[in-house]
């Protein structure tokens, strides 16, 4: 027995274990505090409820009252107030909690329930698991290991439905593995607000279809690959690629933009195959944007920077261009806190302006945020800099017209698309840190190729303010450079003795901002931390409102007046 | 320490000729110049191989020449001594015949230095499409010689009966089957 209930606890008792749960909350979520897996297709907890698959099927039972006294009838076997069973199993998905509510999820007839609804699932489910992209994650393969019954009763035909539809740009759809849950649909009407999905014709034959004229092309599309409880929905880019049970997951950060979702890096002998959303209900619940899904893609691209020299090599070039004259440091909303932290030191050493690039596009009010740096606040955070950034660097450009600057050293920022002309890049030496190739990276004198954020750790601050932490999911290619031992041996060179590695830098970080005082790379949680946003809430953030976000009043003002 | 000597028994007339033992030797001799050979002139010769033997795991085909495989990665992952390798793809739209089976093996490869002949693979197919067979005899001179590709598994694993024709029964189906 557990302590009294507070006021808006229920206590509820599932398989013989008493729990509280908060009102409202259903069975299978209820018996999920108790470590009791109720098996369901169609539920989902971030959608509504429609209780349409049956695996969920449970016994309940509630106290017994004398209907006229309204007192607990007594059970002269055990002593205890007896239970009423309702005798036909109900919903779990579709069953709030009540007060003294009694649900037996192991009993004779929940199991019999369960393997009938199983029966029934697969007669017209084609059993093609050597070619399925969902096997080794399919829901139906899981529970008919437990609920199955091996063989089939089944020797009519089965159904023949279409097979290999493409319904958008992502989503392939084959409609004979479909158990019509109709988990994609009330995605795309709830939480898409796409409402292009829809069951046709009955019984048997129904069949999940996209209206006519419409795509499922939305950029939320290919959760309904992800929620997909069988191999119906599949991504056509993940089609054939690997089996996940090959991958390795790795806890990321979706890097497009200030929301900073979160999401699993699949990968395989240092290739990555797919992202996919981590729940987080803080943040993104589970899901994430499609764009953020081929981040990943970029790390092969031909473009990709990479050094024959070493570092020490490129480091010390990089010293001699520093004598050539007042240095200006552009970092960027892209680098982890800690980049951003020993960029603040590097600039420091060289006595030299920072400014970050700020990029703005259009926010969809849902994952998908106006800021297109995931990092800014942790440049303010570390006091890179003081005020938001803009995104034209027209203080550079000015001091570099007036020749107060002769050297310029970019954290992964384009100069030339942050408004700096090609000749007053030339007019300048420039230092290049960056992945990719581009403008600035041609123009550089020294090029120092640095990892993409699925090759190091690292946290980043999102905009709610909160501390994130991703990690290491590959290794980097060969003359690339963790971005903090370049940025660490470029201090050195400028006269600095700061710390390389992660661990490190945070007890750094930890002394020198109070704000991160108590965190340490290691014991910031998976689902990140909170900061302390209080310093900076009058400062004018781009940002709209998205998911589990409402921007600060200062904020909004401008979002209205854009 | 008690010490027992041994009288040693004096030679008997016939041993000391050491006639009888030459005789009796040659006699074994000649015995085995008559009798049935019991070694092979290997490799002219090859031993008749017993049912059941696991030799060098091959692809089969069935009897109507068309690819089993399906790149499941079954048996890959399976694979005790990690000696199987396979780039899954999917099957293009052109080949009628199979097409409706969606996917099949890009690259197939399996590392015969690795491999430990444990029928794991065979076992584990669920095709039908892996078989250990009568072939024992691996050389090359190089390491990547003795790594089978997709060609040279088809080409040592030949046809098999097939029970099942599994896809064929699905093919037929989609074209006569339960739509309405």
């Amino acid at each position: 027995m557990i302590a009294p209930p507070k006021p808006d606890l229920v206590t509820v008792n599932i398989d013989g274990k008493e729990i509280a749960v908060p009102k409202g909350t259903n069975v299978i979520e209820a018996a999920r505090l108790v470590n009791v897996d109720v098996p369901h297709y169609c539920y989902h907890p971030k959608l509504s409820i429609v209780g349409n698959c049956r695996m969920c099927l449970i016994e309940m039972g509630m106290p017994a009252v004398d209907p006229a006294t309204k007192a607990p009838i007594m059970d002269p076997a055990t002593g205890k107030q007896k239970i009423n069973w309702i005798p036909r199993p109900q919903i779990g998905c579709g069953t709030n909690v009540s007060p003294g509510l009694h649900v037996k999820t192991t009993s004779p007839m929940v199991k019999d329930a369960r393997e009938g609804v199983m029966e029934f699932l697969l007669i017209n489910h084609p059993l093609d698991c050597p070619i399925c992209d969902q096997a080794g994650e399919c829901k139906l393969q899981e529970q008919s290991t437990g609920y199955g019954r091996g063989y089939s009763r089944f020797v009519e035909q089965k159904n023949v439905k279409p097979k290999r539809t493409q319904l958008g740009p992502r989503v392939t759809l084959d409609d004979e593995r479909c158990i019509l849950c109709s988990r994609c649909i009330r995605f795309s009407k709830e939480i898409a607000k796409d409402d292009v999905l829809g069951f046709v014709d009955r019984g048997s034959y129904s069949t999940l279809t996209c209206f006519p004229g419409k795509q499922l092309a939305n950029n939320y599309s290919l959760n309904t690959v992800d929620i997909c409880p069988v191999g119906a929905l599949t991504s056509t880019d993940f089609r054939f690629k690997m089996r996940v049970w090959f991958l390795k997951q790795t806890n990321s950060i979706d890097t497009e933009t200030s929301v900073g979702a979160n999401t699993v890096v699949w990968s395989r002998e240092g290739q990555i195959y797919r992202i996919t959303p981590r729940r987080n209900d803080d943040v993104n619940d589970t899901w994430m944007p499609d764009s953020g899904r081929e981040l990943f893609k970029a790390l092969k691209a031909p473009d990709r920077l990479t050094s024959a020299e070493t570092v020490d090599a490129l480091v010390a070039r990089a010293a001699e261009v520093f004598k050539q004259g007042p240095v200006a440091v552009v970092g960027s909303g892209r680098s982890s806190v800690e980049e951003q932290f020993l960029t603040k030191k590097l600039a420091a050493a060289l006595k030299a302006t920072t400014a970050l690039v700020s990029r703005v596009g259009q926010g969809d009010k849902l994952l998908v945020s106006a800021d297109k740096n995931p990092n800014v606040r942790g440049a303010l955070v570390t006091g890179l800099i003081a005020a938001l950034p803009s995104q034209k660097l027209t203080d550079l450009a000015a001091s570099i017209d007036a020749g107060k600057v002769k050297v310029v050293v970019s954290v992964g920022e384009d100069l030339a698309a942050a408004g700096l002309t090609a000749a007053q890049l030339a007019k300048v030496a420039i230092v290049y840190l960056g992945t990719h190739a581009n403008a600035t990276s041609a123009a550089a004198k020294v090029v120092l190729p640095t990892l993409s954020v699925f090759e190091k750790n690292g946290t980043f601050v999102n905009q709610q303010f909160r501390l994130q932490k991703f990690a290491q999911a590959v290794p980097g290619p060969q003359g690339a450079t963790n971005d903090l031992i370049v940025l660490a041996k470029l201090a050195a060179a400028a006269g600095a003795t700061v710390a390389s590695d992660l661990g490190s830098v945070w007890k750094l970080l930890a002394a020198e901002i109070p704000n991160l005082a108590p965190i340490t790379y290691a014991n910031l949680p998976e689902t990140g931390l909170l900061l302390d946003a209080t310093p900076f809430a009058a400062l004018p953030f781009v940002e709209g409102e998205t998911l589990h976000f409402k921007p600060a009043v200062a904020g909004a003002a401008v979002a209205a007046k854009a | 320490m008690a010490v027992i000597t041994v009288e040693r028994k004096p030679l008997t007339l016939a041993e000391r000729t050491y006639l009888p033992q030459i005789v009796g030797g040659l006699m074994t001799t000649f015995r085995h110049l008559v009798a049935k050979k019991t070694t092979l002139e290997y490799p002219e010769q090859r031993p008749a191989i017993p049912a059941g033997y696991r030799g060098v795991p091959t692809l089969v085909r069935d009897p109507n020449g068309r690819e089993k495989c399906v790149s499941c990665q079954l048996c890959e992952f399976v694979c005790p001594p990690k000696a199987i390798r396979i780039t899954p793809g999917e099957v293009p739209a052109d080949q009628t015949d199979r097409a409706h089976v969606e996917k099949g093996p890009q690259a197939f490869d399996i590392d015969m230095l690795r491999c430990i002949y444990c029928g794991l693979c065979q076992e584990v197919c669920p095709e039908e499409a892996i078989f250990l067979q009568n072939q024992f005899s691996m050389s090359g001179y190089t390491r990547a010689e003795m790594v089978n590709h997709k060609d040279k598994l088809y080409e040592l694993g030949g046809t098999l009966p097939d029970q099942h024709y599994k896809w064929d029964k699905k093919l037929e189906a989609e074209k006569h089957g339960n739509a309405h």
